[in-house]
């Protein structure tokens, strides 16, 4: 069961979460450097995730589709800037064309992430921000992510193993 | 929902009014009380001019209006300006809320 501390600083634009894991730092390393299983969490319900191209290094790219209830497919693109397996990673994710070009004017969010081995578990720090004030206009404009309410505080798994 | 479209100096506008400490101060006054800017100006350890320099900016922003009563300018902050910058992190926060969810139920 993971703990979550959510803050959201409206100055610097910024969600900063804390959750606690019971699981090793690999296992939960895994879950962002094996693309088989980043697929499973990272869409919400309703715009289940495939990951086309998965290059966790300095200067690699993730390439990811997720497909909405109509079949709508959205396109997104990790720049990953920093890595040091298992312990942190740091990229932007953006909005793409279907061959991964970033959109234009829509929103891009930067994320770190680090991950602190802790007796029996792992903690797991992660920022996320926008880049800009009008990213987060466009962001709640385009209501790009349909039920995410829903998704939250959902205890049932998405997967059952 | 509607799309306000921002130009870019609009968003450049936005992101330099917020980044002050002082003009969030203002703003924070101006949500729940419509102070003159000489009023405003006594709370804060500068110059009227400067502080009527923070308003400008802000209001430039569209984050603040500024009306006329008398000899006085009331200055009050624009909720849904603000309020849009919360509801999106609010989402932000939400997304991730539920990302850790589903990480959580695959370490099972």
């Amino acid at each position: 069961m993971s703990v979550t501390r959510v803050d959201t600083d409206n100055d610097n634009l910024t969600v900063t979460l804390v959750a606690e894991f019971d699981a090793s730092i690999d296992q939960v390393w895994a879950l962002w450097s094996d693309p088989h299983k980043l697929e499973r969490w990272w869409g919400p319900p309703g715009y289940p995730a495939t990951v086309e191209r998965h290059d966790l290094t300095a200067g690699g790219q993730v390439k990811y589709r997720m497909t909405g209830p109509e079949g709508d497919p959205h396109h997104g693109l990790w720049s990953v800037t920093a890595v040091d397996p298992p312990t942190s990673l740091e990229f932007t994710d953006a909005f793409a064309e279907p061959d991964g070009t970033p959109i234009a004017d829509m929103p891009v969010s930067t994320i770190t992430v680090r991950l602190v081995d802790r007796e029996g578990g792992t903690r797991m720090e992660l920022r996320a921000s926008f880049e800009s004030r009008e990213d987060m206009d466009t962001w709640v404009a385009t209501g790009t992510i349909e039920g995410l309410r829903e998704a939250v505080g959902q205890t049932d798994a998405l997967l059952s193993e | 929902m509607v799309v306000d479209e921002l130009r870019d100096e609009a968003v450049d506008d936005l992101f330099h009014a917020l980044a002050d400490p002082t003009r969030r101060d203002i703003l924070r006054r101006c949500a729940a009380d419509e102070p003159s800017v000489s009023r405003l100006a006594q709370a804060y350890p500068m110059s009227f001019a400067a502080v009527q320099k923070h308003v400008a900016v802000l209001e430039r922003a569209g984050l603040v209006t500024k009306e006329r009563r008398g000899r006085e300018q009331l200055v009050h902050t624009d909720a849904a300006a603000v309020d849009r910058a919360r509801q999106a992190l609010d989402e932000l926060a939400s997304t991730w809320r539920g990302r850790v969810d589903r990480m959580s139920d695959l370490l099972r």
